[in-house]
């Protein structure tokens, strides 16, 4: 008997346009099954349908959301008026967001918040005693100072585990789990994952989990519903789907996950390196983000920068760049020290090193069309003419697959993955002999990171440029790098070719994210 | 990792809506249509007013009309037999033209103190910051009354006071707007390609900011309308003989109850102006806001 069984619903937008066309899918008590999708496939709207929750602008336009609790009849939840809808949610049927910490009330303790569900819902026995329960069944300690926290004060992946716990507090049958590691590092997504598979199996709880990472549905999920433009056009058990995958679209997404067991090429023979570091620290008052970080590229290379959040990576491409104000050590390029910011460069090496951010959707001035954006290092590091110029961008737009049609195109208009194309573009459009790439694919889909991961391989082979890749992604190294350099607490801990790194590591760290990383 | 090709959709690829801009949002507001209807009458008034008025009346702002305090003709007589009606309709030019000075006057200088400050940070904003703050604790009539008691009613005067008393006030206003898209990365790589500071300013952080300066704009406008309206009325702003709404009702308002014409035109025009004009700019920050939070989802 399912606990949850969607059959043929539809969502349309006020406007009347197809968001979902007769999705079905259905969960057994205790299995976990996973919506795979990208931005825009429909897979959090089908989600969300199983609370009896259409966001602003949505709205149901047939089919049945029905729902078995334990021990209780089967309700159709779209049927429901909204006060029984809301009863419901919480309590038999719970919700976790993507970014725990845009959910949970700064403002309130720990112990309060997840109270506070148990109290809305009347929950029959003693309420400390549950939420002290529940906390120990996601993995976090339950004594009176825990409880007294407050969200700030814990770090990301026990935030989740809060907003796992306050799911699970009124013992739900239904769980709906959007993206919840989607922010979180390799360590903390393997805990998390772990904890909520526990808790599903222990409690006989039906998991429906949204994602666009196919990696983590092999290590997770049960069964895999692939969503495309609102349909659903693959379902089967995760093993066979992963294995035999029939929809050319399951074919395209399994090809983009990064593989991290294929063997890599030979390794490039050594060169003078055309960036070093040297021994670069930074610190924010007692705050010590770099302790003497070496790195170097050379012409034609890429150089993974591995790390997690806080290792201070960012802060060392940044040094690189030139956006960071002061630092002690010296960075060179060709043997010549660099100044710290970009101001004291001359044109020529702020030409040479150029960087490319991690958001496409902050580095680029929304009221700028992409080839002005495009056009101003041209304009400020070259002495080309209009026309020149003009010429130049559209040449790097075909050049980055973007196309000269889309130059008069402001960045609202374009897709995640067609603005960090256009970034590149800004980039590459002065032909830089080193490109800095800070976490470029990480605001985007693994679909779109793959293509960005190709163009950028493409783009270092025809253009001969260094590249220092930025990731916290261990499985992208087969992919982009050459040599990876692990950094950790502002320290290098590892450095070597891809095959060496990935064959044989020799820090405990770097052997930790191995394991941790998921793989189809 | 190779791209396995999908088969194409037959959608061609067109570009999508551009969003609608801040004037074509904030039109959709009922409140929008009615500030500007109001506004648009009272500046017709007062722009084709001083023509119209002896078209229609056959007398001038000052010529001798009548007994004082008549009803005679549309709208009656004042203290000294001027026709209420032509001295009415000539009276907003000089009120509309030195608000609209003003209001640019304190827009501009407040919006280049307040991004200078907000994307300079650091001492320079806390120096500057704190200057305004001293400003902002004098009310902003105090201010004028004491320049004009010191030099005397003089025009220009009282649009240089009245928008330097302006653009402390949208200085904060800016600052605060320059703060939220000063952490974007874009001014970060404008700042990575050494763009001048002050091309930073004008072409990165303005046409991000227009938003909140245009509701500025729309409140500080109604602000110099009743500044300069009430610096007439107490017989600071403009002078005698000249026909000017604020200084309109210091006279009649003595004969209120005989001949409520001289009071009651003059108050209604710059009644329907100060709240067309609040109007519009409080349907612009609707759709300012309505904006942010879609960029937001």
């Amino acid at each position: 008997m399912n606990t949850l069984e969607v059959t043929d619903l539809a969502v349309r937008t006020t406007d009347g346009a197809r968001v979902l066309d007769a999705v079905s899918f259905a969960v057994a008590p205790g299995e976990v099954l996973a919506l795979v999708g990208e931005s825009g496939s429909g897979k959090t709207t089908a989600g969300l349908a199983a609370l009896g929750h259409f966001r602003r602008g949505l709205v149901s336009a047939g089919g049945s959301v029905t729902i078995r609790p334990r021990g209780g009849d089967p309700v159709d939840v779209l049927t429901l008026d909204v006060a029984s809808r809301r009863r419901l949610r919480g309590s038999t049927v719970a919700y976790i967001p993507q970014d725990p910490a845009l959910s949970l009330n700064p403002s309130v303790r720990i112990g309060v918040q997840i109270a506070e569900v148990l109290e809305t819902h009347s929950y029959p026995g003693t309420v400390s005693d549950r939420v002290a329960e529940v906390l120990a069944e996601v993995g976090l300690p339950a004594d009176e100072a825990a409880l007294r926290r407050y969200p700030h004060q814990l770090s990301g992946g026990q935030q989740q585990r809060v907003g796992i716990a306050m799911a699970f507090a009124c013992r739900p049958s239904v769980v709906v789990l959007d993206e919840p590691t989607t922010g979180l590092d390799v360590l903390t997504q393997a805990l998390v994952l772990k904890t909520v598979r526990e808790l599903c199996s222990e409690h006989g709880v039906a998991a429906l989990y949204i994602t666009h990472d196919l990696a983590v549905v092999a290590e997770l999920a049960d069964r895999v519903a692939v969503m495309y433009r609102g349909d659903i056009v693959e379902s089967d058990a995760v093993e066979r789907l992963l294995r035999h995958p029939q929809h050319p679209y399951t074919r395209r997404l399994l090809d983009a996950v990064p593989d991290l067991d294929e063997p890599g090429g030979a390794t490039p023979p050594a060169r003078e390196p055309v960036l070093a570091a040297k021994s670069v620290s930074v610190s924010y008052g007692q705050n010590v983000v770099l302790r003497g970080v070496d790195v170097s590229v050379a012409a034609g290379e890429c150089l993974m920068l591995l790390g997690e959040s806080g290792s201070g990576k960012t802060t060392l491409s940044q040094c690189i760049a030139g956006l960071t104000r002061s630092y002690s050590g010296t960075v060179a390029l060709d043997g010549t020290a660099l100044a710290p910011s970009t101001r004291r460069r001359s044109d020529e090496q702020r030409r040479r090193v150029q960087y490319v951010f991690q958001s496409p959707f902050s580095s680029l001035n929304p009221r700028k069309t992409v080839a002005q954006s495009i056009e101003v290092p041209l304009m400020r590091l070259t002495d080309l003419s209009r026309a020149q110029r003009r010429e130049r961008v559209g040449e790097m737009l075909d050049r980055v697959r973007l196309g000269r049609a889309l130059a008069n195109r402001l960045p609202e208009q374009l897709s995640g993955g067609e603005r960090q194309r256009a970034a590149i573009a800004r980039a590459l459009v002065t032909t830089p002999d080193v490109l800095v790439c800070d976490e470029v694919t990480s605001a985007l889909d693994v679909s779109v990171q793959a293509t960005i991961v190709e163009l950028l391989g493409e783009l270092r082979r025809e253009l001969g440029m260094a590249l220092l890749f930025v990731t916290h992604n261990i499985a992208l190294a087969r992919e982009v790098a050459d040599r990876i350099a692990v950094l950790r607490h502002g320290e290098i801990v590892e450095v070597g070719t891809v095959d060496d790194v990935l064959r044989s590591p020799s820090h405990p760290y770097t052997r930790s994210l191995l394991e941790a990383t998921p793989r189809l | 990792m190779t791209a396995v090709e999908l088969p194409q959709t037959v959608t061609p690829p067109a570009a999508p809506a551009k969003p609608a801009g801040l004037f074509r949002t904030a039109w959709t507001f009922p409140q929008a249509k009615v500030g500007a209807a109001l506004t648009l009458v009272v500046v017709l008034i007062a722009l084709l007013g001083p023509w119209l008025g002896p078209v229609l009346t056959g007398h001038t702002t000052t010529d001798f009309a009548g007994k004082p305090f008549k009803p005679d003709g549309i709208a009656g007589t004042d203290g000294l037999g001027r026709d209420v009606l032509t001295r009415f309709l000539a009276g907003g030019t000089t009120l509309l033209l030195y608000a609209v000075l003003a209001t640019a006057l304190g827009i501009v200088l407040g919006a280049l103190l307040g991004m200078v400050a907000g994307y300079g940070g650091g001492r320079l904003d806390s120096f500057l910051m704190r200057g305004n703050d001293v400003l902002l604790s004098f009310p902003q009539l105090v201010i004028a009354l004491l320049a004009i008691a010191v030099i005397g009613p003089e025009g220009w005067l009282l649009v240089l006071v009245i928008g330097l008393t302006h653009a402390p006030r949208t200085a904060r206003v800016t600052r605060q707007a320059t703060v939220a898209v000063r952490g974007n990365d874009y001014i970060r790589a404008a700042e990575m390609y050494a763009v001048p500071r002050g091309q930073i300013l004008l072409r990165e952080i303005l046409p991000n900011i227009t938003g909140p300066l245009m509701v500025e704009l729309g409140l500080r406008l109604t602000y110099s309308i009743g500044y300069i309206a009430s610096l007439s009325f107490l017989g600071l702003g403009i002078q005698p003989p000249a026909a000017d709404w604020g200084l309109m009702i210091n006279e009649n308002r003595i004969a209120l109850v005989v001949q409520p014409w001289g009071v009651l035109l003059p108050v209604l025009a710059i009644a329907a102006l100060t709240v067309g004009t609040n109007l519009v700019a409080d349907s612009l920050a609707s759709a300012a806001a309505g904006r942010k939070r879609e960029a937001r989802a």
